[in-house]
Parts: C-alpha cells; structure tokens; sequence
C-alpha cells in the first residue's frame, strides 16, 4: 500500500477491487449488507451522522472514529473513492420521492386525523412522545421500511420501544415502551406518555413481547392509497429537517 | 531521635516499591497486593481477602474516582503495590496513582501514529512490573520499559511493524528475567507470535510463532502458503507455572475467520492452548479445542492453573472455559485431555470426543444464504477473566448468550486490510443477554448463574469474604454471594464497563476496583 504514491492511477484502477466487495469484505459485518445497519449504524441514507461531504466519509473510512467501533483501515486513495461511492449508492436503494405513489399533502392530513399517528409521533415539534419522533425520519429509513412499519410494526421495533408489561407486587399494573432496563432497574413510559421507574426487586412480572409493538397495524384500517398518501408524507419528512 | 523515627515510618510507608520475581512466584504471602494481571501465575483472578464479606458488602461505597482522557474502551486491569497502582488507560498510556487519594504520581503519554488497524479498537488491558520496571505493550507495536518511581523510559523496542496490522494490546507477563508479550491481528491476515524480551535490556530472547513454517511439525495442518496468514494471535495474557517453567497460552482464530477454503487442514496452533518453556520458547505441548475453525471462536481465553485430586490422584490441571462453549479439564504437564463440558449454548459441534476433538455438526459453515451460529464471533466466554475460588471451589465465568447469522463476503487478501471472508447480521426479535455462571471446578457443572441484562465485558473477581463482583454493560457494578449467586450489593457507575475487578489492602482496609466508562473507581467499606 505504500507503494501506491508510485504506481500510475490507471494501474490501481484496473487492479482495485469494487466498492461493492470491498464494502461486504470489510463493512458489512458491521453497517449490514446493505447498509441497513447492525453492530454499527445504518449507511442507506443521504445523510450520514459523521460524514457531511465525501471527503470527510473517505476520512473517516481510512482513520476510523475513535471513541467508536469504527476501526481504521489501510485502504489505498482508489479503493477509498470506490467504497465511499458505494456507501453513498446505498441511500438509492430507497425509491427517489418523484417516484413514490401518493401525494403528501393527503398523507399529512391522514397523519393527523384518520391515522391518529401524531398522538403518539412528533413531527417538527408537535405530537405525542409515546413512539419514535418521526422528524427527519426519511433520513434514517427507506420508504420500504416505513411501509413496513405501519402494516406490520413489530417487524422491526428499535430497542427503546419493546413492549412491556409489568406487574408490581402490589398488584398495579403498567404497559408500555421500554425506554431503558439494566440488570436491576426498567423505565417505561405508558401511551399517556407518563414514565414509570422500577426496580426489578419491586416486581412481580415482567413481560417482553419482543417482535410485537404498541402500535397497531394499519394494514386494514387504511386504503392502499391511503396508505400511499401517508409513506408518501413520512419519506418527505427529513431532506431539510434536523435529525 | 524523632527524625529517625520518622524516616523508618516514612520507609515503612512507601515500602521496598520494587517488585522482584520472587514476590510475584509468593504471591499468596501478601494478599493485599495485586501484582500480575491475573492476581497470580495460576491465573485464579482471586483476592484471598476477607475484611469485605457476604454480611457487611451492603455498605460498600465509592473512595475516589480517577478518570482518564482516552475515548476507547477503558479495559485497564491495575497491578497495586507498596502503595502505588498502575493503570493503562487508551490508547497505550500509563499512569501510577498514590492509592491513598487516587492522585497521580506520573504520566506516560505515547504518541500514537494514525491509521493503525485494530480491529476491535486501540484498547490496552495493563502492565507488567518486574523489579523497578514496569512494562506496557503498545497499539503500535512496541514494548517500553519504564522507571517504576517516575515514569521515564528505560528502553523502548519495537515488537513488530504495526503498518502489518500487528498491534499489542494485552498486559505483558513478567516471569524471571523475561518479560513476555502477545499480540493481536487475526482479522487482517497476520502470522501470530509469542515473544520473550530481556527485562533489563529489552533484547528478544525468543519468538515462538503460533503457525509452523515449513519443515516444522504442523505446518501440513495448512494447505499451500495459507500459514503465512494463518492469524493464531495470543492477544489475551496467558499463565506460568514457576515449577515446571511452562507458559501456558491461548492462540486465536485462523485467518480468514470465515473461510476454510483457502486453509485446508487443521490450522495448527490455531485455536489451541500452547505450553512454551519460559527459558527457551520450546513448545512442549499443544491442545487444539477447535481444529479448523470457521466461525472465529479464539481459545484466547485464560488458562486457570488448578493442583487438585483428580480422580483420587493429585494432578496439576488446568481449567479452560472456551469461547467455543465448552469447558475443559487438561492435564497441564502433558496437555492431556481429561474433561469437557458444555456451559452454554451452541450449535457447532455435536459434542467433544474421548480425545477432546470436536464433532462438528458442520451446519455452522458460512454461505451466501446465511446460517445461524450460537455463540456468534464475539463467543460465550472471551478476553474478560474468569475466577476460581478455593473456598467455594466454583470457577465463575461471566458468559455471552447470542447467536447470529454469518454470510459469505470477499476473502482476498490484501495487507493491512480485514480478512474475514463473512459479514454478520443479528438475530431479529431475539434479545442477547449475558449470564455469571458459578461452575464446579473439577466437571463444569453449573451450581448456579445470574442472568444480566446484555451480553457483559467485565470479568468476575472472588474473594475470601464469599462474594463475586461484577460489572455490566449498562454500568451497573455488583456484589453476589458466591455460594448462591444472591445479589448483596450494586452501584450504577454511569459507564459500560469493559475490565475486571481487582482487588487489595491499603492501611489495614481493603478496596475493590474497577474500571468503568472513562473513570477508574475504587470502592471500600466506611
């Protein structure tokens, strides 16, 4: 690798291998196969949390980030130009807006009325707190995934929202997100958005409903162009807006 | 008359404040030490202290708290003597602390060049101390020796070339007159090696590499040239029994972790606990628990020396809990096989044979469709330490309960870069979560366990007041009774905790320590 200074550009082109293998060498063990995420944060969208431009993620892939799990590597200047391209061709997997069906003036008014959605989901400061805050979500998810979400929302619930049920030793009973647990202790917060601290010794039971989720299934509640309407509005929500 | 006085009260205090080999091979003479990285040569990571115990650990609270500037994980085990402790802290500094306060005494600040890969971060789990030197092993590649009272560098030399993605991030281990020093980098396609340093002068005194070149028994274990790349790392610090002077080491995986196909054999030493002459690096024997691994489970674990009654006859043992699953009873002056045990669950192997090799069930081989493996590559039991207690007799392994799919990626090899041949996804709607187990010593036998939230890094340490500390992802530092696995104590630390728990006296009093998100902390009764 030292000896790339020397060797001519077009050399190191013909031999490098393709973003594409270099990224499931040595990336996707950690940001998924395509980018979807795992033990290191999702890359399959437009925006990247530590790289504003592509200088800075072709940095961040040769020096890694210290005080993360993202280590350094000895890739040479073409295979970096390569993987970087292929880590920003990720975010295209989503379907451009243009292209999505629906229309998300009708989506937003089904966001607060029909869906209900804004009860337990901020956007752009308004909402409830009892689900995910949804600014800025089309940064974070593909349209794909947001209509998953909504027909099937236990198919992928993030780790602060598993369902709970906890049952003290007096007998209360609470249901809600699990907002943090240890060993010793849970926080839940309930759909009225009220938190609640035990600590396990307090109670009787604890139930995980892994793979389900407080939310309900609009599969049935809302048309399929409804449902459009509604994907077409949330995978708006974040091309401008703070994460 | 009172100057006098003074001075032997003052000489008294600050003690000899130097460590010879001696007082490392008698450790059990003074309890209230901890002087190698696993507490003892035999590895018991044991505190044979009694002051805090089962009925009073209740009132266990924080003494001084001293935080460190690194931003990687803080894997520090402290070495405490006469009064001082040295700690590492990330990436490769040193610091000494006056145990009274928890102020320092000095600093070793290294400078690190950028870019070094490291796979799993640029992490240093502590030092050495041999006489009036103390020893760190570098990120980038390098073993210093250091003046004990202030710090300054004695000799610095250079272990390897850090640009081949061999990096040091164990505690060096101080036997006689050597020092010895592991190194890491399986992930990148590395040939592994053990080596032996002078301690006075930092001249090499032998390399020991983990996969045989040619014309050296073993290395028909690798098909072609793949030993060049073999991996077999030794990235965790190993044992030593003074008796038999052999060095007792756990290698890692083979390179690439994934792929077989590019190493066909049984990939020795690979996988394996390796016993080294300390005086020459000769091997006297090896016990591979995994031939041919291709699901990255190192045998870097600790070796746990053990002389005990086995089966009515007395036999030095040694006592492994893999992270493979498996624990294992060897004999440790032949590396005869004598016991293996599942502690966990696990799907690659069908159980271990009379000869202590693995029946693969050879349905944990990666391919592009993706296949479930339990322990995932982060394995049941890993670098953090177990305990053995000899008043229990139960040896407590903190263990990782997760499985996940692994599928086949790019295996080209290129110097520098990763070389793994897979790429991993966890397992939707299945929560991971961690486990202490308190198991009999001489079979493996689960007495009890205590289940934790997430899949712990923090090692167990026991003591002689019956009680096992611990610690947490999610920062919580705990005391259970090590009888019964009963939480006595707890205390939210605010950090993850990746190290393990030591323990000393200091004035008559004993502390316990550990390291937890950037702050080292010291606990002790009022």
């Amino acid at each position: 690798m030292l000896a790339a200074a020397a060797v001519p550009l077009f050399l190191l082109m013909m031999q490098a291998p393709s973003g594409d293998s270099i990224y499931a060498g040595q990336c996707a063990i950690c940001h998924g196969q395509r980018g979807e995420g795992g033990r290191g944060p999702s890359l399959n969208r437009t925006k990247l949390r530590h790289a504003s431009d592509d200088t800075a993620l072709r940095r961040i892939i040769r020096h890694g980030l210290p005080g993360t799990g993202m280590p350094a590597t000895w890739l040479n200047e073409v295979e970096l130009v390569e993987v970087a391209g292929f880590v920003r061709s990720l975010s295209n997997a989503r379907k451009p807006q243009a292209e999505l069906p629906g229309n998300a003036e009708r989506g937003r008014a089904i966001f607060a009325g029909k869906g209900a959605c804004v009860q337990c989901h901020v956007v752009n400061g308004a909402g409830g707190a009892f689900g995910p805050a949804l600014t800025g979500i089309a940064a974070q998810r593909s349209a794909g995934h947001l209509r998953q979400s909504i027909v099937d929302p236990g198919a992928d619930v993030p780790p602060s929202f598993v369902l709970l049920r906890a049952e003290t030793a007096g007998g209360r009973t609470v249901t809600g997100a699990r907002v943090n647990e240890d060993t010793f202790s849970v926080q839940i917060r309930d759909a009225a958005g009220t938190l609640h601290s035990f600590w396990k010794t307090e109670l009787k039971m604890l139930k995980k409903e892994l793979g389900k989720s407080a939310m309900p299934s609009y599969a049935t509640s809302l048309t399929g162009p409804e449902l459009d309407d509604l994907v077409r509005y949330l995978a708006g929500l974040g091309e401008t807006e703070a994460q | 008359m009172k100057i006098v006085l003074l001075l032997i009260l003052l000489t008294a205090a600050l003690h000899a404040q130097t460590l010879p080999y001696e007082r490392i091979v008698n450790s059990a003479r003074e309890p209230g030490h901890w002087l190698t990285y696993s507490g003892n040569y035999s590895s018991h990571h044991y505190s044979p202290l009694a002051q805090i115990n089962r009925l009073n650990v209740v009132r266990l609270q924080p003494k001084w708290i001293y935080q460190v500037r690194g931003r990687e994980h803080f894997e520090a085990m402290p070495i405490v003597f006469d009064g001082v402790m040295y700690i590492t802290d990330p990436p490769s500094d040193v610091t000494a602390l006056d145990v009274r306060t928890g102020r320092p005494l000095w600093h070793y600040r290294r400078a690190i060049p950028e870019g070094i890969p490291a796979c799993c971060g640029q992490v240093n789990r502590g030092v050495a101390v041999l006489d009036d030197l103390v020893y760190i092993a570098t990120i980038d590649a390098h073993l210093v020796a250091l003046d004990a009272k202030s710090g300054a560098v004695r000799w610095d030399v250079e272990v390897a070339d850090y640009k081949q993605a061999i990096t040091l991030t164990a505690a060096p281990l101080a036997i006689k007159d050597k020092i010895i020093v592991g190194m890491a980098g399986a992930e990148y396609g590395v040939r592994g090696f053990l080596d032996a340093y002078d301690a006075k002068t930092g001249r090499c005194a032998w390399r020991f590499w983990t996969t045989p070149g040619p014309g050296e028994p073993g290395n028909e274990t690798w098909s072609g040239d793949s030993w060049q790349r073999g991996g077999a790392t030794t990235w965790v610090t190993g044992s030593y029994d003074p008796d038999l002077d052999l060095l007792y080491w756990g290698t890692g995986n083979p390179g690439p972790d994934y792929d077989g196909t590019v190493r066909e054999g049984d990939n020795l030493y690979s996988d394996s606990v390796i016993a080294l002459s300390g005086a020459t690096g000769k091997l006297k024997w090896h016990f591979q628990f995994l031939p041919h691994d291709v699901n990255d489970l190192d045998s870097n674990q600790i070796p746990v020396l053990l002389n005990a009654p086995w089966q009515g006859k007395p036999r030095k043992l040694m006592l492994f809990a893999n992270r493979n699953a498996f624990y294992y009873v060897l004999d440790r002056e032949t590396g005869e096989f004598l016991k293996a045990t599942q502690f966990t669950r696990q799907n690659w192997a069908k159980g271990i044979d009379v000869k202590g090799r693995p029946i693969p069930t050879n349905t944990t081989t990666v391919n592009a469709e993706g296949v479930l493996v339990y322990p995932d590559d982060d394995g049941s039991s890993n670098w953090f330490s177990p305990s053995y207690s000899p008043r229990t007799g139960l040896f407590y392994q903190n263990v990782r309960e997760k499985g996940a799919y692994y599928y086949k990626a790019d295996t080209r090899f290129r110097p520098g870069q990763l070389y793994l041949g897979a790429t991993k996804r966890d397992i939707p709607n299945e929560e991971p979560y961690g486990t202490m187990k308190a198991l009999r010593a001489l079979t493996g036998e689960k007495v009890w366990e205590f289940r934790m939230q997430s899949p712990p890094w923090c090692g167990a340490l026991a003591t002689a007041g019956d009680v096992v500390f611990s610690g947490t992802m999610e920062g919580d530092f705990f005391a259970l009774d090590a009888w019964n696995g009963k939480v006595l104590w707890r205390f939210q630390t605010g950090g993850e905790i990746w190290a393990n728990p030591i323990s000393y006296r200091s004035e008559g009093k004993q502390y316990v320590a550990i390291a937890a998100g950037s702050a080292l902390m010291v606990f002790g009764l009022d």
